[in-house]
């Protein structure tokens, strides 16, 4: 999923401070899941602003509402008759949904309640991880199933360098290296021939360096 | 094995000889006696003198421009080249420039993390990491050309070199690594410098059993310690680095004032200890901020002088 | 065991303190509550293993919250004591009371009663 985390209250207090109606809207999906902007979050910082503008004498309402997604255009409808009564729409959905909004509803503010981190999983609770960067062209099936590119920190396509030390990754001991992983991962799959193989030159247009990108699929489309 | 460029150092160890080459760290400000200063220690010593590449993540003067420095010294140099910093189109771009001075040496890296410098907030580029970096090199050297495909008038004429780490994890792939390398096309590897030399000799005795201690000089890295209190860094806080307890113990029994002595001791008899391994072709001296221990290091490991080869 | 404690704590029971979640603390301020603690069992101690760490754990994001809004993170606190020590509750009871004495009424009170009347006389 895509992994957000709660923006520092003050921040958020900095972009509405002189709104007098605020809409607080969540999304229900990934964000819920890494606990940033679901409909609880969505109540805990309805309730910090509240608190903060009662505290300085301000008369400012504050509303709640939680959509399916941000990032489809049916469920961003659902708020069409009441959007335009609020000065900004905090949305605490990733930077995907917060945009879609802000197209949708181009005359009202839309304020980031989260920043958008990475693509990952749920190691445990409270501890997401990135596992992809979407470089548009995926390798795994050569990599034991573990991407050289997200999980290295130099994304080296013939690894590794030589700072891997112990298993850990030179820049911090606690990020695994990638390129261990994968080795023994192959060593497991008895595939180390795939290891022995030179990895060629990435074409890195799919990739963030190509432009923004689209995937169009004319087969759906009538 | 023939040389193949008019590097020095190619042609010395194609002649047969040991190959010697040692470091010259660029300065971190744009005055030039520095660079001519370390580098005229270094004279007559070495056949080439390798140009660090904004070791781990510093900015400093660029190898390119301090390589120029060196060649038009009359000191051949080792253009190192990280992947970390430039895109292909500023790497091939670099190599020509190198070409353009007739700079010979190559040494593909991958190079530290930017986290580790002084500007840990940076972009790191790596388009190509330093395997395909070599790859890249003797693309255009062999073929004369591009890697999007054009010619290049007059293709760079470089001996194509690669790092290797005998002492990093994981050590059971070190060997497969070191094959990839020369496939990718590595002429010379030079390794991180060498303590324990059990290990080395392990290594390098799996490289010599897949045969690839004939496709590639493989120069042996050796660095001569200042203090006790720089083999206890080096061996707990520079990963990839195996500093055995020995060569501490031996360091730290010494005293104070004669440690640097007995650091370079190490460093000779290491050298003299690594010239009876079959498929050591060379060494590289690496001594950073000590360049002027280099020319005794040399003498005494019986290096000196240089072959002159034609 | 006929324990007096002050009468300015209002007690909410709940089956264990892990029920208690961040937007109830943050709902009472929001009411007007000058001060709000929970009260769970021992640690280590609780009937249903982990609740009392995580109410522990929602105060100190409520008190984070409250700091960040400009009110004083101590007027939200965690205690834990086993259910039958009524002379330790009674101890905490008296130090919570003591406590948001010193740092006064909670400062959005006045405008909540406003309000309240308000909308009470709308």
């Amino acid at each position: 999923m895509i992994v957000a985390n709660k923006k520092p209250v003050g921040e958020i207090i900095e972009y509405v401070k002189d709104c007098n109606k605020i809409l607080v809207l969540g999304c229900n999906e990934c964000v819920t899941v890494c606990e940033a902007g679901g409909k609880k979050e969505v109540g805990v910082l309805a309730s910090a602003l509240r608190i903060y503008f009662a505290n300085q004498g301000k008369d400012v309402a504050i509303a709640e509402r939680t959509l399916e997604r941000q990032c489809d255009h049916e469920y961003l409808e659902e708020i069409r008759d009441i959007a335009d009564q609020y000065d900004a729409v905090v949305s605490l959905a990733c930077g995907v949904g917060i945009q879609f909004t802000a197209e949708k509803y181009h005359s009202i503010p839309v304020y980031p309640g989260v920043n958008t981190c990475f693509m990952g999983a749920t190691e445990q609770r409270g501890l997401w991880v990135e596992r992809c960067q979407a470089c548009g062209t995926c390798v795994l099936a050569y990599t034991g199933g573990i991407c050289p590119i997200s999980r290295c920190a130099k994304r080296i396509l013939n690894g590794p360098c030589g700072g891997s030390s112990k298993g850990s990754c030179e820049i911090n001991k606690e990020i695994p290296c990638a390129w261990q992983l994968i080795i023994d991962r192959l060593k497991a799959l008895d595939r180390l021939d795939l290891y022995e193989k030179l990895f060629q030159i990435k074409d890195w247009s799919t990739d963030r360096a190509g432009g923004p990108r689209k995937v169009k699929r004319e087969d759906v489309q009538i | 094995m023939s040389a193949k460029t008019p590097s020095t150092l190619e042609k010395v160890m194609a002649a047969g000889h040991l190959g010697v080459t040692s470091e010259c760290g660029p300065p971190r400000g744009s005055d030039p006696e520095t660079i001519k200063h370390k580098a005229e220690l270094l004279r007559g010593y070495v056949d080439a003198v390798n140009v660090t590449d904004n070791q781990t993540s510093v900015v400093r003067t660029s190898s390119l421009a301090t390589c120029i420095h060196l060649k038009l010294m009359g000191i051949e140099p080792v253009l190192q080249m990280v992947t970390r910093d430039r895109n292909r189109i500023a790497l091939q771009s670099d190599i020509l420039g190198a070409a353009s001075f007739d700079v010979n040496n190559v040494l593909c890296l991958s190079g530290d993390h930017q986290s580790f410098g002084d500007n840990p907030q940076g972009q790191n580029v790596h388009d190509l990491d330093s395997m395909q970096l070599v790859w890249t090199v003797r693309k255009m050297r062999d073929e004369g050309k591009f890697l999007g495909g054009d010619e290049i008038k007059r293709p760079p004429k470089m001996f194509v070199g690669a790092a290797a780490n005998p002492f990093a994890d994981p050590f059971e792939i070190r060997v497969m690594r070191l094959a990839k390398k020369i496939e990718a096309g590595a002429e010379f590897i030079q390794t991180q410098c060498i303590y324990n030399l059990d290990k080395f000799e392990e290594w390098i005795r799996q490289a010599r059993d897949r045969g690839l201690t004939e496709k590639t000089y493989i120069m042996a890295g050796v660095t001569p310690l200042k203090s006790a209190g720089m083999a206890k860094y080096m061996k707990n806080r520079v990963p990839g680095m195996d500093v055995p307890d020995e060569v501490v113990k031996r360091m730290a029994d010494t005293p104070k004032d004669k440690q640097a002595e007995e650091g370079v001791n190490i460093c000779v008899e290491t050298i003299q200890r690594l010239k009876e391994i079959d498929g050591v072709k060379g060494f590289h001296i690496m001594a950073i901020e000590w360049e002027e221990k280099v020319p005794e290091i040399v003498k005494r490991a019986g290096l000196y002088p240089r072959p002159q080869i034609d | 065991m006929r324990l007096t404690y002050p009468s300015s704590v209002k007690i909410v029971r709940v089956p264990c303190s892990g029920k208690v979640d961040v937007q109830h603390l943050l709902r009472a301020f929001e009411k007007g509550a000058d001060g709000v603690y929970i009260v769970g069992c021992k640690e280590g101690e609780c009937h249903y293993k982990y609740g009392n760490f995580r109410a522990r754990k929602r105060v100190e994001q409520v008190q984070k919250i409250l700091s960040d809004v400009g009110l004083e993170g101590e007027r939200v606190q965690m205690y834990n004591l086993s259910s039958s020590d009524g002379p330790l509750f009674v101890k905490y009871a008296a130090e919570m009371d003591e406590r948001i004495r010193k740092l006064g009424p909670n400062p959005i009170k006045a405008r909540v009663k406003a309000k309240t009347r308000n909308q009470q006389a709308a």
